[in-house]
């Protein structure tokens, strides 16, 4: 594939937004569907295309190509130019892979799912505008034009958060997940200033070879842009301190989830962390706050997804969750085990959230798992390809999510990092947490008594022409579900690109991979065995089943004992329940307090005191001058011309007579 | 005859000669609007010329489009006009926002037509005046005549009973340096006998201008004073939200930002490098101080004009930030924000023009639920606002990103903090427009928009919006089209001041018997400069 056809790849879907965004609301909806469809398919099958490309004998490790637009670059300065110039190397390949094919399989599922929606084309206009941003942040060969697809998959999440705009809360949550995304982005701007201040340039290839040519550069500034390239990674990757936006992101319609908040965008910080681990690798320092950050944050978002009642906040709650397992891998310098993950993440997860739409859909827009139960034999298909969903993320071999996971944990146990057990402890005390809160949601919406209300069915809907033809609970149609379908093979075979030699695999993933990561990163110290791996991998998959009996017992054999336990510790409950009060706090102790000051003491004070008190005392002095105005505002524009000559004449005397009186 | 000698003459006096006939005219029969439409329109083709004529590969520091002839003998005033790569654009962008200025008061302005047009032409005579020339007392004629048409139209049309005092507030605001700014320019000429600019930048460089060190950082204070209150620089700006939330749409969209920011990097650059290298950490401070001051200030506001006030106090301290870290960077970021203020802060005032037209009010309380009735107005907002925030491939973008990274790389005293600090206005900004978006826009129907049914955009409006609108975004993704001129002008800029401070350590160092540990640190500071700069190529 020509190099200069890389810029189809990102355009073809914004002249899919272009179209449905200017015409759309006057086109019937098959032809809106069409628009949005066909450049994302072409988009996928370029991707094939360049896959091939790669992939041929002789092929380079990577493809470079730069837009010659006006004046030839996009930013140029006496010092400083960012071209827009994209690359793709193995890295690269994947994410376009999943962002071209998950991408445009929860396309296709959207048009069944918002068949019945307001906005429809508005709807497939942000998607397209989504794809074409992410695309841009996964092509890109410098940081800035990074920072573009960045910025702008913020915005179309924001838009598509928002998409219910007529709602508070959806308003709010789209309003929290672009302000948060900014705190974030404060990080990754003065990252990429500092980039310049030393480097001169914002190039991958610039920045990290200079890097590599000077060995002696170590910690110092380098720890500095790698803490605030975290800061960047964690506001859009969901991770602690700056996660509270993704549970209120739910608020979007379910393809959005599953799409921005769950496969592709939020991945977006993995991918940079893994972009730039050349900085990374030189800064242990920095590294071991990524792998911290990684496993707190798997931990403590399992904590909260196992009390959820909403179905889309325990996905997004194991979205956290899942993503911090990605941080913990790169910080312990497992790129390639982080990017694994990234992958069949995006391929059950995906899947979670398209399976868990088609339950909300099948329920007319009921998502509290209490109003569910029973649903195994009235939507078949759904329930079979959610199956195999919850089994792949809860690490069940031989299914995706075990071979993915396990590796992560294995590279955590024998990282050279001082406290790898522990995170490695960490790791696997989640991956029981996450296997019991999947089987929770597996075994309280289709196993036992059906608690859904059919008469009221339609009540909790956004749109009520979403309970049609009345006939209850129903599988949805095929566009619906060939998705599904898909995605659940993946989540079954996806993991086999890196089954472990100890497993008779080749890991083809890591060889893969190579070529991008082997510059410099961190190699394993400890040479451990087969037999540790297999033991290590034994006991996940123990753990695993632990979760699974647990959540058995307490929801199938005896629904009920969970609540018991509940009631046993309300205070705790309680705590969970409501995350641990987390956006509270934030909100006494960093947004209050602010708007308090701003109002008090900056608007009060400051500006009504200060500022236009000293205005007012040069007012009150020039009092006289003051009604000497108001006696020139006669409204007669004549005079205002006679008072202009006179200053004039005024001005011209004081030039011609002052300057030989008195400046002399 | 070459056109390229008086095109600026011809751009400066359109206007005026378009007022005279506006004043003659009878106002009746929206003759004053066409009028006054057709004059801004052909001024606005006029500008277009010099962008397509302007020589790019000329040497930094020289003029294009001059006309120098002897005014008046004695004292030595020069009709010297010309235009660089730091007010060529400045000029097109007057020239632009003129006649979408007519466009937005179209039905507004009902009462007194005639004056408001005539007062209009009047200011923009003036602004454009103060871009091109380059005799000091051309220029303060034109500076002062910018006072007076601006105070006029708030005084005359404001929109509450408070719009006298908010005219007085801002006259007397804006006076009383400027007063002090006349008595500095005639020193100047006491000393040097010229009010030529060139002569006199060429003076200063080579620090002949006077030998008294307090008497030039005394007229360098007059002169920055003058342009600061009125750009406004923190803690200047008490005059700006109420004269923002009295002024008719069409004068908020000139009254704040380019006037005195040109004038900083010109005269107080030009004529006073090394004291404005050595005031430059205050206004390093007060720069950043403001962006974060205004940006707070904007997200507690329940006024809409008021909010957009303070963003925009916010969004000229950004320039200020970025002109005074003297980097090539900063400064070019800094002219290239001071065109974005343009074109942002006048769509957003614009646009909310528009909506106090449609519910007559600007509170946003009595705001909500628009997004569905008014789907081509919430799309202009929403454009906008992404621009302000500064969303990449918007034009915001270009100009703030070059501003923090040049205030990053700065050698002034603290620049990292200050860029840290400043650069968090990302979030704050990005608070206070979404804010607002969701207050006006999304949820349930406000008081007022539910009891009133307010039409789309007219066409009329549209042709007022669009041209912004296209500029964020070709502003955002074909930024060298712009910036070629700049850059030349920025780097020059960035050298002069530079130099100048090389230069009178040297010319210290000579004098003192030992040297003083504050100046040779700043001898580090250069070097560490020298090395960026190699490392950047």
């Amino acid at each position: 594939m020509p190099a200069s056809y890389l810029w189809l790849i990102p355009l073809l879907p914004f002249a899919g937004f272009l179209i449905n965004g200017t015409l759309g609301r006057r086109l019937p909806r098959p032809l809106v569907s069409a628009v949005a469809l066909i450049p994302t398919f072409l988009s996928a099958c370029l991707w094939v295309w360049l896959w091939f490309t790669m992939k041929a004998p002789g092929a380079p490790e990577s493809i470079q190509s730069v837009a010659t637009l006006v004046g030839n670059s996009w930013i140029s300065i006496s010092g400083f130019h960012a071209d827009f110039a994209f690359t793709v190397d193995h890295l690269t390949l994947i994410m376009l892979g999943v962002v071209t094919c998950v991408g445009f399989l929860i396309h296709l599922y959207s048009v069944g799912y918002m068949a019945h929606e307001e906005g429809y084309w508005r709807f497939f206009a942000y998607l397209n505008l989504f794809m074409f941003f992410m695309l841009v942040l996964v092509l890109s060969a410098n940081f800035l034009l990074l920072f573009v697809g960045w910025e702008g998959v913020g915005l179309a999440s924001y838009l598509l958060i928002g998409f219910y705009f007529k709602k508070d809360s959806a308003a709010n949550a789209g309003k929290k997940a672009f302000i948060v995304n900014r705190i974030g982005d404060f990080g990754f701007l003065l990252a990429m200033f500092l980039l310049i201040a030393h480097f001169g340039s914002l190039d991958f290839s610039t920045v990290f070879s200079s890097i590599q040519q000077h060995p002696e550069l170590q910690g110092g500034f380098l720890t500095a842009i790698a803490l605030l390239l975290v800061v960047g990674a964690a506001g859009k990757s969901a991770q602690i301190p700056l996660y509270v936006w993704l549970p209120d992101a739910m608020e979007g319609p379910t393809p959005v989830s599953a799409l921005i908040h769950a496969a592709t965008m939020v991945t977006a910080g993995i991918y940079m962390v893994a972009r730039a681990h050349t900085i990374f690798d030189r800064s242990p320092y920095a590294l071991g706050v990524v792998a911290i950050i990684g496993a707190a944050t798997a931990l403590f978002a399992a904590c909260i997804g196992m009390v959820q009642h909403d179905i889309k906040r325990v996905l997004a709650y194991s979205t956290v969750s899942q993503l911090g397992y990605m941080f913990l891998a790169c910080g312990v310098g497992a790129y390639t085990a982080g990017i694994f993950h990234l992958l069949t993440h995006a391929f059950f997860k995906a899947l979670l959230f398209l399976a868990a739409g088609s339950v909300i859909h099948a329920l007319s827009g009921e998502q509290d798992m209490r109003n569910m139960g029973g649903l195994r034999k009235r939507i078949p298909v759904t329930f079979w390809t959610m199956t195999m969903g919850v089994f792949a993320i809860a690490g069940i071999p031989p299914l995706a999510g075990f071979f993915s996971k396990d590796e992560i944990l294995f590279r955590a146990f024998v990282s050279p990092n001082p406290i790898g057990k522990l995170l490695w402890l960490v790791g696997i005390i989640t991956a029981g947490m996450t296997s019991f809160y999947m089987f929770r949601l597996w075994f309280k919406t289709f196993f036992g008594e059906s608690r859904f209300d059919e008469h009221h069915a339609g009540e909790h809907a956004h749109d009520p022409s979403q309970a049609h033809d009345g006939h209850g609970v129903h599988e949805s149609p095929l566009v619906m579900t060939l998705p599904l379908m898909i995605l659940a093979l993946l989540s079954i075979i996806g993991g086999w690109v890196g089954v472990p030699e100890f497993l008779g695999g080749h890991d083809e993933i890591g060889a893969f991979l190579d070529p991008v990561f082997s510059v410099g990163t961190i190699q394993v110290t400890e040479v451990v065995s087969h037999g540790t791996e297999a033991a290590l991998a034994g006991f996940s998959v123990l753990i695993a089943l632990i979760g699974f009996f647990i959540a058995y017992a307490l929801y199938y054999k005896k629904p009920g004992t969970a609540a018991s336990y509940a009631r046993r510790f309300p205070a705790l409950y309680r705590l969970v329940e409501n995350k641990f009060y987390v956006d509270e706090i934030y909100q006494a102790v960093i947004v209050t307090p602010l708007l308090v000051m701003s109002r008090l003491i900056l608007g009060g004070l400051v500006d009504g005191g200060l500022v236009n008190g000293s205005g007012f005392a040069a007012g009150a002095s020039a009092r006289g001058l003051g009604s000497l105005v108001r006696r020139v505002q006669s409204g007669n524009i004549r005079s205002y011309a006679g008072w202009l000559a006179l200053g004039a004449a005024a001005v011209i005397a004081v030039m011609i007579f002052g300057h030989s009186l008195w400046l002399h | 005859m070459n056109i390229d000698h008086n095109i600026l003459t011809i751009i400066t006096f359109v206007p005026l000669a378009g007022a005279i006939v506006l004043a003659l005219l009878p106002d009746r029969d929206r003759i004053q609007q066409w009028g006054a439409l057709a004059v801004t329109l052909l001024t606005f083709l006029c500008t277009l010329h010099l962008p397509f004529h302007f020589d790019y590969g000329v040497a930094a520091g020289t003029f294009q489009f001059q006309q120098n002839s002897s005014w008046i003998t004695s004292p030595a005033i020069r009709y010297h006009v010309g235009v660089d790569g730091l007010s060529m654009w400045l000029v097109v962008l007057t020239g632009l926002l003129a006649p979408l200025g007519v466009l937005i008061s179209w039905r507004v302005i009902d009462n007194r037509r005639r004056l408001f047009y005539v007062l209009f032409l009047l200011q923009q005579v003036a602004m454009l005046g103060i871009f091109v020339s380059l005799d000091l007392f051309l220029y303060y004629a034109f500076w002062e005549l910018s006072l007076v048409p601006m105070a006029l139209l708030i005084a005359t049309f404001g929109r509450t009973e408070n719009r006298r005092r908010a005219a007085i507030k801002f006259f007397l605001y804006a006076f009383i340096p400027s007063a002090i700014l006349l008595v500095a320019m005639l020193w100047l000429y006491a000393r040097t006998g010229t009010f030529d600019y060139p002569q006199l930048a060429q003076m200063a460089a080579a620090h002949s201008i006077s030998s008294n060190s307090a008497a030039l950082w005394l007229a360098s204070l007059a002169f920055l004073a003058a342009f600061a209150v009125k750009v406004p620089v923190f803690p200047l700006h008490g005059w700006l939200s109420d004269s923002i939330s009295e002024a008719p749409t069409a004068a908020v969209m000139v009254i704040a930002g380019k006037l005195g920011l040109y004038s900083i990097l010109r005269f107080s650059f030009g004529l006073f490098p090394a004291q404005s290298h050595r005031i430059a950490p205050l206004m390093l401070a007060l720069g950043a101080i403001g962006i974060v001051y205004g940006a707070l200030l904007a997200l507690v506001q329940k006024d809409l004009k008021r909010l957009a006030a303070y963003g925009t106090l916010g969004h000229v301290s950004v320039v200020i930030l970025g002109i005074f870290a003297f980097t090539v960077s900063g400064i070019d970021g800094g002219i290239y924000q001071t065109l974005n203020e343009g074109i942002g802060g006048s769509a957003l005032f614009m646009l909310l023009g528009l909506l106090y037209e449609r519910y007559r009010t600007y509170d946003m309380r009595e705001y909500g639920g628009l997004a569905a009735r008014l789907p081509w107005i919430v799309t202009m907002f929403v454009l906008t606002a992404l621009s302000v925030v500064g969303l990449p491939m918007l034009n915001g973008f270009v100009g703030e990103f070059l501003v923090f990274s040049g205030a990053m790389q700065s050698t002034i005293a603290h620049h990292i903090g200050w860029t840290v600090l400043a650069t968090s206005s990302v979030i704050l900004t990005a608070s206070y427009m979404l804010w607002m978006i969701q207050r006006v826009f999304y949820g349930d129907l406000g008081r007022r928009t539910e009891t009133i049914a307010a039409p789309d955009l007219t066409a009329r409006e549209h042709l007022a919006l669009w041209p912004l609108v296209i500029l964020f975004l070709l502003m955002g993704i074909a930024s060298p089209v712009w910036l070629r001129a700049i850059d030349t002008a920025g780097a020059h800029i960035a050298a002069t001041v530079n130099r100048s401070q090389s230069v009178t350590m040297d010319f210290e160092a000579s004098r003192a018997s030992k040297p003083v540990s504050s100046s040779s640190e700043t001898a580090l500071n250069m070097t560490n400069q020298s090395a960026s700069t190699k490392g950047a190529r």
